[in-house]
């Protein structure tokens, strides 16, 4: 019996992957519509912050341009760690269908087999607007095109997505103790999501420091943003903060590490 | 001396929730040796299937020690895995959506097979079980008992040096239970697979397993042979006569016993000695014949004994004792 190596796993995950995608793919109506579904869900955000801004000129000490650019990668961040571990919150679903189960017993790592159980190619969608509102806002802005501003973009990218995935591996693990409680994970997942897409300044300190220091999406979209655009920002939000967004990640991530060992730990089985 | 293919020693799982705790597997202690063939049997809610999900890494043991192929299931889940093949009756390990034949080669990759392997292993599986036909058949729209055959397959590709199943011919129809029978000896005799079933199915037991362990409440009730366990509580087989005439009680035939009569004598219940044979050197042909002396026989049937009633019969028998 071969001992088992990296490359033998990825080899496996990779025909997972080919194997959901091609079952997709054979689903062509119900595809475009949910494409479209998730097009129209990041418009209908953007209309939103449009709205908003068609009636105050600034909030939370950013303009229609700033938002644009909070918003842009904030979008781009949540739609990238939906795509790659948003069916996370089926957990329950699986554990009742006894598909965990049969994770269990395969040579693969739980989670890797949960990620690659499903990709959500649909969400290709609001990933699109966001790269698009991006693109817009970088200019409308005045960012300036400058190498530093171009790494703590990337580096905003990066860790935004690290930091929303982090939330729904949260979310997962704890679906294992509240198999009913969906409802209740995604509210921090997806009010994560929501506040990440705000100016820190509009809500009052306790619950910015929420947002920056344990639901850390302030440095999603927010620091990043008024720190390319070189914004003071104010109590509990220093735009140089923004180059920390890895370090929030980093505790997202052990924290993700933990929900998920212990929820594993407490399964019970999916009964019978 | 070769490592057991399970080894379990004072094994306890205690559920937990708001409170109360429920014991659902009481310090079980057993050994499976490779190649043997097991029938894991017990009432619902005795026990077997957390003892199955412990043997396979799905649940922590409360206490007690677990070794599967060798191996702790908690610490080596994924070196277990490739060991073991498991089968849940409920549960399906196959992707749904797509045709039998890919879940065949995504498994073989999961397994690390080479796509030859993969292709010579699943081409001697699709053969045995007859399930060409059904290859390029999407699982969701499978019977059944093609399903429960692909998943048989699908848990054997690796060749596993043990074999879990989880209720594995429940709602099969008769002949597709003995086809699928006859695989699963020849299987064992090919390769040396130690067997492990759960099973409500007295013919499960009868033609698959060598030896049966009865979990009752969680704990090990009786560990042996299934005639062994026929004696143990003296399961009968009962013979039914309908005669042509009203006759007397056939009491005092050598090697029954008279359980009662119905219509006037017209049909009779006669319970046969314990064990497989009928006891105390006497043929079922000679208690016929005794039987032909008095009356004329119409028609017969013989009823075998119920695994439900064996069980139930340990399980009162372990009650009386102190």
């Amino acid at each position: 019996m071969a001992e088992p190596t990296r490359g033998g796993s990825l080899a496996a995950y990779r025909t997972i992957l080919r194997a959901r995608m091609r079952a997709q793919a054979s689903y062509r109506i119900s595809f475009a519509t949910d494409l479209l579904g998730t097009l129209l869900v990041g418009l209908t955000e953007l209309a939103e912050v449009w709205v908003i801004y068609h009636n105050v000129p600034l909030l939370g000490g950013l303009d229609f341009a700033a938002a644009l650019l909070v918003f842009g990668v904030t979008n781009i961040c949540f739609a990238a760690a939906d795509l790659v571990v948003g069916h996370l919150d089926t957990v329950p679903s699986l554990v009742r269908a006894g598909t965990i189960d049969a994770f269990y017993v395969r040579p693969l790592s739980l989670l890797g087999q949960l990620v690659t159980s499903d990709i959500s190619l649909r969400r290709i969608g609001r990933l699109t607007v966001g790269i698009v509102v991006l693109a817009i806002a970088w200019s409308a802005a005045g960012v300036a095109p400058t190498l530093t501003n171009a790494t703590l973009l990337g580096l905003a990218l990066v860790s935004g997505t690290a930091i929303f995935a982090g939330l729904f591996t949260i979310a997962a693990g704890l679906q294992f103790f509240l198999i009913d409680g969906r409802e209740f994970t995604n509210s921090f997942v997806y009010g994560g999501s929501y506040a990440a897409q705000q100016s820190s300044l509009v809500y009052p300190p306790p619950v910015r420091v929420l947002f920056t220091f344990v639901v850390p999406s302030a440095f999603v979209g927010y620091l990043p943003a008024i720190a390319l655009i070189g914004l003071p920002g104010g109590p509990i939000a220093d735009p140089a903060w923004a180059w920390w967004s890895p370090l929030a990640a980093l505790a997202v991530w052990v924290a993700a590490a933990l929900a998920w060992r212990s929820g594993t730990t407490h399964y019970q089985g999916g009964g019978g | 001396m070769s490592t057991p293919s399970i080894d379990v020693h004072e094994l306890t799982r205690i559920y937990r929730r708001r409170g109360s705790a429920l014991t659902a597997v009481d310090r079980m202690t057993f050994t499976i040796e490779p190649g043997e063939s097991v029938g894991y049997i017990g009432a619902n809610g005795a026990g077997k299937s957390t003892t199955i999900k412990m043997l396979t890494g799905i649940l922590r043991p409360t206490s007690g020690t677990v070794r599967t192929c060798g191996l702790d299931p908690q610490r080596r889940r994924q070196d277990v895995a490739r060991r073991i093949g498991v089968v849940f009756g409920q549960r399906s390990q196959l992707w749904w959506d797509l045709p039998l034949a890919e879940s065949f080669a995504i498994l073989g990759s999961i397994h690390r097979l080479d796509a030859a392997t993969t292709r010579a292993r699943t081409d001697e599986l699709v053969e045995r079980l007859e399930m060409g036909p059904t290859l390029a058949t999407p699982v969701r729209q499978l019977s059944l008992g093609q399903r429960m055959r692909a998943e048989i397959a699908a848990a054997l590709l690796h060749r596993p040096q043990l074999l879990v199943l989880d209720e594995p011919t429940i709602g099969l129809d008769v002949l597709s239970k003995q086809r699928l029978r006859e695989f699963l000896r020849d299987q064992r005799a090919a390769y040396g697979t130690t067997l492990l079933l759960t099973t409500h199915d007295m013919g499960d037991i009868e033609r698959l397993c060598e030896r049966v362990l009865l979990v009752d409440h969680g704990r090990l009730a009786f560990d042996g042979t299934l005639s062994g366990l026929a004696a143990t509580v003296s399961a009968r087989r009962v013979l039914v006569v309908d005669l042509a005439a009203p006759c007397a009680d056939l009491v005092d035939i050598p090697g029954t016993e008279h359980l009662g009569s119905e219509a006037e004598g017209l049909r009779q219940r006669l319970a046969l000695a314990a064990g497989r044979r009928v006891g105390a050197g006497v043929s079922i042909a000679q208690v016929l014949a005794t039987i032909a002396e008095r009356a004329e026989v119409r028609d017969l049937t013989v009823e075998e004994p119920d695994i439900e009633d064996v069980v139930r019969r340990v399980y009162a028998a372990s009650r009386d004792l102190p």
